[in-house]
């Protein structure tokens, strides 16, 4: 037995487990309580092992006139993480609340700041959704990283009072050859599906990437959508003295210990210790049924306040709920069941174990409660109650372990103004463009050209994705009015009017690469076309900033940069932000990814039964495919650039107000049955456009590019394969031509007729250049995937 | 909304041909487990098939007095220990399985998971282990209903192909040789994969009836091809437009049908 433990011991999770506590017997640890703690002043706090700064450790000191507990720096460490107290990011995130118009604030009924934004879609339903980032976990344990990604998304979503609709999972990876993408797809795909599918909640989009700057660093984002009865809506707050709280879901167990602080907000770097245990595992069904209940709590009226539990765990509810309520809390957490009793009070208050909610109850409705939690067999304690002392204090079988104002943990974390500067190397980068290059040696032409999009449609980047989507379930709950490989998820909200939204998530990190600024508007550019071409109304953004370390003032200033780009440009397009998320740190050694700030774009549709799908199947023989928008030499960042290793120069020109005016061309063009399909000119440009709408029900086209390529001065293969944006093809029926082509006279939106869709004759044919049958181009499109990956 | 737009029925098209009235008097239950995911999508396929669908608990005791009963698909418990091996053992099914075995021949329907509670709970031979690719699918599957004689399937004629969603983990059908011998021989495999057998199943058994044709199983979910704009691209006869396919609602209508004119019940 080694004596000395005794005075200066605390509970950090460090000496857990170790052999000498456990022949401790009972107490395995010196509790550390406040008066223990104002009495030892000089105690040494493992605080730079739980991620805190010296400065920041120094404030807590100042904060509480004393030096922190165990408990109390457990908990000052996780709320004041990166990913917990978004520290670096903040001074630039104010600008989503600032630049915004009252029109744009007209339908917001929840801002950012809470789980997730909530936007009134009409006829008293709600929509409430949010992208997340589960990075680093999916990069140290691909399976569990991934699906407790899913199930922290979904649990915001129930905080809000909504019942959890549909999933969506943008997914970026290193070189699609790369021995370490085998494992982290393998691992990821299959997570995303075993916990969203085990949730029954339909998988309706998301992205798909390969690039050698994901390598160490694959960007998982999650997105959760989830619809309410306005008068359903609920909010993190603990109000009214008395009022009781209790934990339920889950036990809370030894995983995740240290995921916000030590795992989401650091860089990897091989020198340190492997942080396996600092990745929470799930279990799906647990948070099924959790799901339920709580739908049934709600229905009944049974909770006043409901946080879930995710980074920072009890940390991060105990306080957040009580600092957003009118008073105090007093917990007492020895009452917390426990998977493992062995945990200290300072873990317990870290873990990060999944599938738990803290709700706030009025004594009065204590029974019904339990009634509800019984009936669908959920574990629950109540660990404490509100109180008006405006001090949030946790207790310890009797002792006092925490004693703090709540809003010094939840709110008033450090804020960094990070310095940041325009990398040097930026203007030799964007004096680099591809046209001309020794990359562009052997531009195609004539009958090279089937060769070329065959290559494209191949590629990592443009092949089907059906691989992975083929192992998402997008038909559970019977409301999936369409899904991937389509421009945008549809989903019904009511059965009655056929009232829905559709969502995309978007972003080229290449883009964004070239020019922040920029890349973030194309970004949302994107979204909002992907959106308005199934002929949705966009209506809220949700923003996932996944970027490298902000400690490196080149990776700030693209941070900042894409920031007020979004801003800007949600301003510009007149669509809010309504909350989101950061992921910093990407970056492994010095090599940050790319900054890739993913935007979802949440639109309504009237009635769902109208939307436009993204190709022509074979009835629409015979119609007359239109390309609207113009196109220019805009090959830099493209895919065919990418294909010929090639990055460098400038990305697309963005013009929001264009981008608006043909969003809402689109959209009347639906609704009015002017189309019958439409697909967004992105990446891979025109030529991919083209083969995707082919693919889409196999059916072919005949298209001539030669007069429009004319027209806007280009050649045929700038015609196929720049990426300039404000595009859009659609096939429009003969009888609707007339009509069609009024409307876009009317708007003044640039339109060319470029061909015919074509049921007979099996191919996708670029007249007078080249032929691409469709089994030809299948094939290409769908052996890529299962080649790899099997 | 401007006054052209088309307003298209949202729950299917009911107008043609109308169900028939009677067929509201007959009452389906569809059990809730734990874990139980298409529970509202098989409710929304009676309705629309013109039945009544009834929600039942699986820790209650008591069927309600339903004319049949649907097990939906889903995780069950989360398929820990093995699908539907827990399931099996709740209050409710106890009723199920007397219904079922009595002379009443309650019609059941196992879909997916509920297909798999069926197995473990002896209504019907065989079992499902994880697929042969080791990886969850979901695509549009096309079937051939072999047995056109059960309460499930009486709307079809044998031989008739339908499409309609598949999606499971676990959907590998096995049993032993003389099983799967005594299946064949007696007619029993109701529903038989076409062109492409997603999951290693045995024969290509996508589905199996009892001897009395009242318990069916199917891995499959009939229930996501029933309405217009949520289903399927596709059907039997080929590429239809967007979501249309609803070959599922044969099954619903066949237990509605075959109840109503007292056919097959018992």
């Amino acid at each position: 037995m080694i004596e000395q433990h005794e005075s200066q011991q605390t509970d950090s999770p460090q000496q857990s487990g170790s052999a000498t506590q456990e022949a401790q017997g009972e107490q395995q640890f010196h509790l550390d309580t406040v008066e223990h703690a104002a009495q030892t002043p000089d105690t040494e706090l493992p605080w730079a092992e739980l991620g805190l700064k010296e400065d920041e450790y120094q404030k807590v000191v100042e904060i509480l006139g004393r030096r922190p507990t165990a408990a109390e720096l457990a908990m000052y460490s996780v709320m004041w993480s990166e990913h917990c107290s978004y520290k670096s990011s903040k001074v630039h995130l104010r600008q989503f609340g600032e630049k915004v118009s009252d029109e744009m604030k007209k339908d917001l009924m929840v801002g950012m700041g809470e789980n997730a934004g909530v936007t009134d879609i009409g006829d008293g339903w709600a929509v409430t959704f949010k992208i997340e980032s589960h990075n680093h976990p999916s990069y140290v344990e691909p399976y569990q990283g991934a699906a407790t990604g899913v199930g922290g998304i979904v649990r915001d979503i129930i905080s809000m009072g909504a019942r959890p609709v549909a999933v969506m999972d943008p997914l970026r990876f290193g070189a699609i050859d790369h021995p370490d993408t085998q494992r982290v797809v393998h691992g990821i795909v299959a997570g995303v599906g075993g916990y969203g599918n085990c949730l029954g909640l339909p998988n309706i989009g998301g992205e798909v990437e390969f690039d050698p700057c994901y390598q160490a660093n694959p960007l998982v984002n999650a997105l959760a959508v989830g619809v309410l009865r306005h008068e359903d809506l609920r909010l993190a707050n603990a109000s009214g003295t008395g009022n009781k709280v209790v934990l339920f879901g889950a036990r809370t167990g030894g995983d995740g210990i240290g995921g916000a602080s030590v795992l989401a907000s650091e860089s990897f770097d091989d020198s340190k210790p492997s942080k396996r245990p600092a990745v929470q595992v799930g279990d799906p069904f647990a948070e099924k049924v959790l799901i339920e209940c709580c739908l049934e709590l709600f229905q009944a009226g049974l909770v006043e306040g409901i946080q879930d539990l995710g980074a920072a765990g009890i940390s991060c509810a105990t306080s957040e709920l009580a600092s957003n309520g009118d008073g105090g809390m007093h917990v007492d957490l020895s009452s917390v069941l426990l998977r493992d009793p062995s945990l200290t009070p300072g873990e317990i208050l870290m873990s990060e174990s999944q599938e738990r909610m803290m709700a706030v109850v009025t004594p009065e409705k204590v029974q019904d409660f339990e009634a509800v939690l019984d009936k669908w067999e959920v574990e629950y304690s109540w660990i404490g109650e509100v109180t008006d002392t405006g001090r949030l204090i946790i207790d310890w079988q009797g002792e006092v372990i925490v004693d703090v104002d709540p809003r010094t943990v939840a709110h008033d974390g450090p804020v960094y103004e990070r310095p940041y500067h325009r990398p040097e190397r930026q203007d030799a980068i964007q004096a680099d463009h591809f046209t001309g290059s020794a990359a562009d040696a052997d531009r195609p032409s004539g009958a090279a050209v089937k060769d070329a999009v065959l290559e494209l449609m191949a590629s990592p980047n443009l092949c089907s994705k059906d691989w992975v989507t083929n192992q998402y379930d997008c038909y559970v709950q019977g409301n999936t009015a369409m899904a991937m490989p389509d421009d945008a998820g549809v989903i019904r909200v009511d059965e009655r009017t056929g009232l829905g939204v559709a969502l995309s998530t978007d972003c080229n990190g290449r883009y964004a690469y070239l020019d922040p600024y920029n890349g973030a508007k194309l970004a949302l550019a994107e979204a909002y076309r992907n959106v308005a071409t199934a002929g949705a109304r966009p209506a809220a953004v949700s923003d996932c900033l996944n970027f490298g370390s902000p400690e490196d003032p080149e990776v700030m200033w693209q941070f900042a940069e894409a920031v007020r780009g979004l801003a800007d440009g949600c301003l510009e397009i007149g669509v809010p932000v309504t909350g989101g998320n950061v992921s910093l740190y990407n970056q492994t050694g010095t090599e940050a990814i790319h900054p890739t700030p993913v935007v979802a774009l949440m639109g309504v549709l009237d009635d769902v039964r109208r939307r436009t799908p993204s190709g022509w199947d074979a009835t629409a023989d015979g119609q007359a495919v239109y390309l609207l928008g113009t196109t220019a030499d805009e090959l830099d960042g493209s895919e065919w650039a990418r294909l010929r290793g090639h990055l460098g120069g400038l990305p697309p020109q963005v013009d929001l107000t264009q981008e608006k005016l043909l969003g809402e061309l689109l959209i009347n063009m639906s609704r009015d049955g002017m189309i019958d399909a439409a697909h967004d000119v992105s990446e891979g440009g025109l030529a991919a456009t083209l083969a995707e709408m082919c693919l889409r029900f196999g059916t072919g086209a005949r298209i001539g590019l030669g007069e429009v390529a004319e027209r806007d001065g280009v050649d045929e293969f700038t015609m196929l394969f720049s990426e300039s944006q404000g595009r859009a093809v659609v096939s429009v029926p003969r009888s609707e031509e007339v009509r069609f082509k009024d409307m876009c006279t009317m708007r003044n939106y640039p339109f060319a007729r470029i061909g015919v869709v074509d049921a007979v004759n099996d191919a996708l044919d670029l007249m007078g250049t080249a032929s691409i049958p469709l089994p030809e181009l299948k094939q290409a499109h769908e052996s890529t995937l299962p080649q790899y990956f099997g | 909304m401007s006054a052209n737009t088309f307003e298209a029925p949202l729950v299917a098209d009911l107008s043609s041909p109308a169900p028939d009235a009677a067929l509201k008097d007959v009452r389906v239950g569809i059990v809730t487990f734990p874990g139980t995911l298409d529970d509202r999508d098989a409710a929304r396929a009676v309705d629309i098939a013109g039945g009544t669908s009834v929600p039942l608990w699986h820790a209650d005791a008591d069927l309600q007095g339903v004319d049949a009963v649907i097990l939906p698909g889903g995780f069950s418990y989360g398929d820990y220990l093995r699908a539907g091996a827990i399931s099996r053992f709740a209050p409710l099914m106890s009723r199920i399985i007397d219904a079922a075995n009595s002379d009443d021949a309650l019609p059941v329907l196992g879909i997916c998971n509920g297909f798999q509670i069926l197995t473990e709970s002896h209504l019907l031979p065989g079992s499902m282990i994880r697929n042969n690719h080791l990886k969850f699918i979901c695509r549009d599957q096309r079937l051939r209903v072999e047995n056109a004689g059960t309460t499930w399937t009486a709307d079809f004629t044998s031989g008739q192909e339908i499409v309609v969603p598949l999606k499971n983990n676990d959907g590998q059908y096995v049993c032993d040789q003389t099983t799967l011998d005594m299946l064949e021989f007696e007619g029993r495999v109701a529903f038989r994969y076409v062109g492409h057998n997603p999951n290693g199943s045995l024969n290509d058994i996508a589905g199996v009836t009892n001897a009395r044709g009242n318990v069916v199983g199917l891995m499959p979910h009939p229930e996501h091809a029933v309405e217009a704009g949520f289903g399927p691209d596709s059907t039997a006869q080929g590429q239809v437009a967007m979501g249309e396919g609803t070959d599922g609602l044969g099954l619903f209508t066949s237990v509605l049908n075959t109840l109503i004119n007292g056919g097959s019940r018992a």
